[in-house]
């Protein structure tokens, strides 16, 4: 029993400690920007004013910059689970040689700083005609995408059983019918998993959009954010930046509360289909 | 940036390059600006380019940069460096022109000497690099000092302090006494302390107001290592957890104000931008404030210069219809618009007797003083070393501010660092 | 899955390695074009004493960039400071984020709504969460000073969390932390999936224990998913600059590989300089990395 209070008081504390920062932005986002930084700290919006998220969606360039976002990071996501799959499939479930070196190579991929990426990348992307476009932001997000995703769905792959794929192949099917029949609905909390990540990975993403852009009408949220600017000039306006925030996050929450349950879908529930 | 590139990376980048022309088919010329994109600057900067257009026939695009001012260079190198054709007209801030001279057009032959006399000398100095006039200047700003008018006259004080020794001695009276009267939360002094541009700023306002020189001086040589320099920020550091508060190392312009402006700070240094926030409705300081010169160490009351610039790229295709912008842009009518509706500090002296700018800018008469003799940061001197230089600089200092070095380690250290960098 | 070869290959296994080199061939252009180009030019540049959009030809210089950093104490210390950030924050987050899946992969009311809350951190974007981190923490109005000190009277005097060295750098990990578990949480959890329930029935049967069950059922057959977290997140602990730059910017014996490289290379513009700075970072976290390979390479039969 004691037991049992020491988990649910371990739970609530990890809980708070994940969720308080995002409680303090809808609650800044909910205040007048004056009472921010008063002390004693102000816990609840109480009245709350929507001033600031009117503020945050009266900039054009915001709602422009979601459904830019949107784009780049549900294309980055799938581009990047396409490849993946394959990749991983070749890797896993076919006898090769060198796929060690393979993996070795895609994680060398993502060994350097961002920063030292960002140069040559631009140089490579302006040379392919791709500078400002969403096309661009979704071929350079590859670059920190592609590295989990295949090790992730690499390893998933080798632990699943075979007997389902055996008996697929006796039957006369081909590697990419077999890759979509069986083994992507039993690697689905594996696809689940790397999907999420690499959607929230590619929404959040800040130095490539900022350096491969420049134009409005390409320009995704976190850019957007970092350039909300207050009335004067040093000014940061903490709410709107606050509501714009949630605004993005919110979203990502729920999306995540939906697919919840194929995270945990286990080996043997949906893997039964012929 | 790209002298390394593969060679057939070059030549497609120049085709591409060549691909993008921004003339538009009608034989249009396209200017594209890169200025801050603060929400009423970009109103206003919007309505002055529709001006020029429908006086020119070209078109104005207003490229949105970040909020960030080190951001906002690191993209201009990434523009400048890859000799990018896409951005006309470049807005930098005051220590950029010694760093990217290189890539400017000079303005002089645009110019007459009458035109140009219109301009803080101080400015058109800053923005004048080996001979070349790089850029023009757009608006001026310097650092001042803030204080609780009420407070000093409750505590019996007619005058601001005058000198850096008199603050420390009224902010440490004021603080005590009122921190006994209940407001526990209340501290003396607030300035810009974190390890950034922005210290630097700070720190050479002690140093030259207390005659220890201007970091590097104009012929080159490094003056850190001075007495009156040592004795200005050991005098800082004794602030720090007395009437400032031990964070204050960490704090940059707007978390001062954020003190200041709920009441919990005596004085506070920070640019013109936070007058009128402070005195804005909503503001719990709200008519108790005011501003003056900052106090002086013995050696005149030196504030920083700052502000912006405008700057012709190099590599714009149509640098005489951007000029002409600039001209615009930089002209009596919308200075003072500017001025009137942002309350932005304009660069033209004349502006300063205007009434209706000092209705706007009630504080317009102690800045035309600040800015003719206003130190400048030495970023003529080091030129394209200067991000160095200063990065150098305020990480001895907060060394210093946070007390992991004594003044003297530190400006020894500088010193021989300084000649390193500058022997370069 | 690599069997040893010690014979010529079959007709069958030539046409399945020939199939699973064509599958791979999608991430190989890839990882070609956006991988090893801007590695290979990284290299080169670190050779020269390329100088940020500068009109000064960049000149060959062989190793004198190399010679320059590991002379250089500045560099030492970064290397230090982002060893003990990297082991301070991956080793808690492993602990935090196994815990964590593990109580994610129970059956309880409201568990879609703790899955949901507990991936807040990693959705919100970094750039804001490290802003409203730091505004949280900042001693005189943040709401941590006020909660602790003010409310709770934990300390005397309100904390400055950024402004002391040993604070600090606690303060910046308890941020990544917060950030990064549910990325470990996450890839644990769907290393959970994998485990078939029939083993913990059967040994439920025998009698085992939860503990003992935990201890050689599920953590033996985690281990591949623990260490692909790991590498990831040492990985991204190595290279670690947004939280630092925005609490410290590298003051306060904070400055880590990253944050030194970006200041060579883009604050003081020395691009030859920083290029090597950043080979020698890949070259750092390599070293980690084949440790891990080789630790995963040595699992036992899946």
């Amino acid at each position: 029993m004691i037991r049992r209070v020491f988990l649910w008081a371990g739970v609530v504390l990890v809980v708070l400690y994940a969720v308080f920062p995002f409680y303090w932005a809808v609650n800044g986002s909910l205040e007048p920007q004056s009472k921010l930084f008063r002390t004693p700290a102000q816990y609840l919006p109480i009245p709350p004013t929507v001033q600031s998220y009117r503020t945050a969606f009266q900039n054009e360039s915001f709602l422009l910059s979601i459904r830019n976002s949107v784009i780049v990071a549900g294309g980055t996501t799938l581009l990047s689970l396409a490849i993946a799959l394959l990749a991983a499939s070749a890797l896993a479930r076919f006898r090769m040689r060198g796929a060690g070196v393979v993996l070795a190579i895609v994680l060398g991929m993502t060994m350097f700083p961002q920063i030292s990426v960002v140069g040559a990348l631009h140089s490579l992307i302006s040379s392919l005609g791709l500078y400002n476009t969403l096309a661009g932001l979704i071929l350079s997000y590859l670059l920190f995408t592609l590295p989990f995703t295949i090790w992730v769905l690499t390893e998933f792959m080798r632990a699943l059983p075979r007997e389902l794929e055996e008996s697929a192949y006796i039957d006369g099917a081909a590697p990419l019918q077999v890759l979509w029949h069986v083994l992507i609905p039993l690697a689905m909390p594996g696809i689940a998993t790397t999907g999420l990540l690499a959607f929230i990975a590619a929404w959040n993403e800040y130095l490539f959009a900022l350096s491969f852009t420049i134009t409005e009408n390409v320009r995704t949220v976190p850019v957007v954010i970092a350039g909300f600017t207050g009335g004067g000039l040093h000014e940061v306006p903490w709410g709107p930046i606050m509501a714009a925030s949630v605004t993005v996050t919110v979203p990502l929450v729920v999306l995540v509360f939906i697919f919840q349950r194929r995270l945990v879908q286990g080996l043997t529930a949906g893997a039964l289909k012929d | 940036m790209k002298r390394v590139a593969i060679v057939t990376l070059c030549v497609l980048a120049i085709l591409v390059g060549c691909r993008r022309d921004m003339t538009s088919n009608s034989g249009q010329v396209v200017l594209r600006i890169d200025a801050d994109s603060v929400a009423t600057s970009l109103a206003i900067n919007q309505q002055l380019a529709t001006e020029f257009e429908r006086k020119t026939g070209a078109h104005i695009e207003i490229i949105k940069g970040p909020a960030s001012a080190s951001e906002r260079l690191s993209q201009y190198l990434q523009y400048l460096g890859a000799k990018s054709p896409d951005i006309d007209i470049y807005q930098i801030d005051v220590i950029w022109p010694g760093m990217l001279a290189e890539h400017f057009i000079d303005l002089k032959p645009y110019f007459t000497p009458q035109e140009l006399a219109a301009y803080f000398p101080s400015l058109l100095d800053n923005n004048t690099v080996a001979g070349r006039l790089v850029a023009l200047p757009w608006f001026a700003d310097a650092g001042m000092l803030y204080y609780r008018k009420d407070l000093l006259v409750a505590y019996g004080y007619q005058q601001p302090p005058a000198r850096w020794d008199e603050l420390g001695a009224m902010a440490e009276r004021i603080q005590k006494a009122e921190r006994a009267a209940g407001k526990r939360d209340i501290w003396g002094f607030v300035f810009q302390g974190r390890a950034y541009e922005g210290l630097t700023c700070d720190a050479l306002e002690w140093q030259a107001s207390s005659g220890g020189g201007r970091i590097i001086e104009q012929d080159g040589r490094i003056s850190v290592n001075n007495p009156p320099t040592i004795r200005a920020f050991s005098r800082a550091r004794g602030w720090i957890g007395t009437i400032c508060p031990p964070g204050v190392t960490t704090y940059e312009e707007e978390e001062a104000r954020h003190l200041f402006q709920e009441g919990n700070a005596v004085f506070m240094r920070n640019w013109p931008y936070a007058y009128s926030l402070a005195n804005a409705s909503d503001s719990p300081v709200r008519g108790k404030i005011d501003v003056t010169l900052l106090p002086t160490g013995g050696a005149g009351h030196m504030a920083c210069l700052g502000g912006w610039q405008l700057s012709v790229s190099r590599y714009s295709p149509h640098q005489r219809e951007a000029v002409e912008f600039v001209r615009f842009l930089a002209s009596e009518y919308a200075e003072k618009l500017r001025a009137v509706k942002m309350s932005l500090l304009p660069s033209r002296m004349g502006l300063y007797e205007d009434k209706e700018v000092a209705a706007a800018i009630p504080f317009l008469a102690s800045m035309k003083k600040t800015f003719l003799e206003a130190v400048p940061r030495p970023s003529n001197a080091a030129g394209e070393k200067y991000n160095e230089v200063s990065t150098r600089y305020f990480q001895a200092i907060h060394r210093v501010l946070t007390g992991s070095r004594s003044a003297e380690d530190a400006m020894r250290e500088l010193d021989q660092t300084l000649r390193e960098v500058m022997a370069r | 899955m690599i069997s040893a070869r010690s014979r010529p290959m079959s007709d069958l296994e030539r046409r399945e390695e020939r199939t699973a080199w064509m599958l791979l061939i999608p991430a190989l252009l890839v990882i070609l074009l956006i991988g090893v180009v801007p590695l290979v030019q990284t290299f080169a540049t670190s050779l020269s004493d390329a100088f940020m959009a500068s009109a000064r030809p960049a000149r060959f210089v062989g190793l004198r960039n190399y010679a320059h950093l590991v002379r250089d104490r500045e560099f030492w210390v970064a290397l230090r400071n982002t060893l003990v950030f990297t082991f301070g924050t991956v080793s808690i987050e492993s602990i935090l984020g196994l815990a964590i899946a593990l109580f994610l992969n129970a059956d309880f009311r409201g568990r879609g709504l703790v899955r949901a809350a507990v991936l807040i951190p990693w959705a919100l974007p970094t750039a804001v969460s490290a802003r409203i981190w730091s505004y949280m923490l900042v001693d005189t109005y943040g709401v941590v000073n006020d909660l602790l000190v003010t409310r709770m009277h934990l300390f005397p005097h309100k904390v400055p969390w950024m402004a002391e060295p040993g604070l600090a750098m606690f303060s910046m990990m308890v941020i990544d932390i917060w950030k990064t578990t549910p990325f470990v949480a996450l890839i644990v959890l769907a290393g959970l999936q994998l485990i078939p329930r029939q083993l913990y029935e059967a040994a439920s049967v025998d009698g085992a224990s939860r503990m003992r069950q935990f201890l050689s059922i599920t953590l033996p057959l985690l281990r591949p998913s623990i260490l692909v977290a790991l590498i990831f997140r040492t990985l991204d602990a190595l290279r670690v600059f947004d939280v630092i730059w925005v609490v410290t910017r590298g003051e306060l014996e904070t400055e880590s590989l990253a944050t030194y490289n970006f200041r060579h290379m883009i604050d003081f513009r020395n691009l030859g300089y920083g290029s090597a700075v950043s080979v020698l970072i890949f070259l750092v976290i390599a070293v980690f990395v084949s440790m891990y390979v080789t630790a995963l390479r040595r699992r036992g039969t899946s």
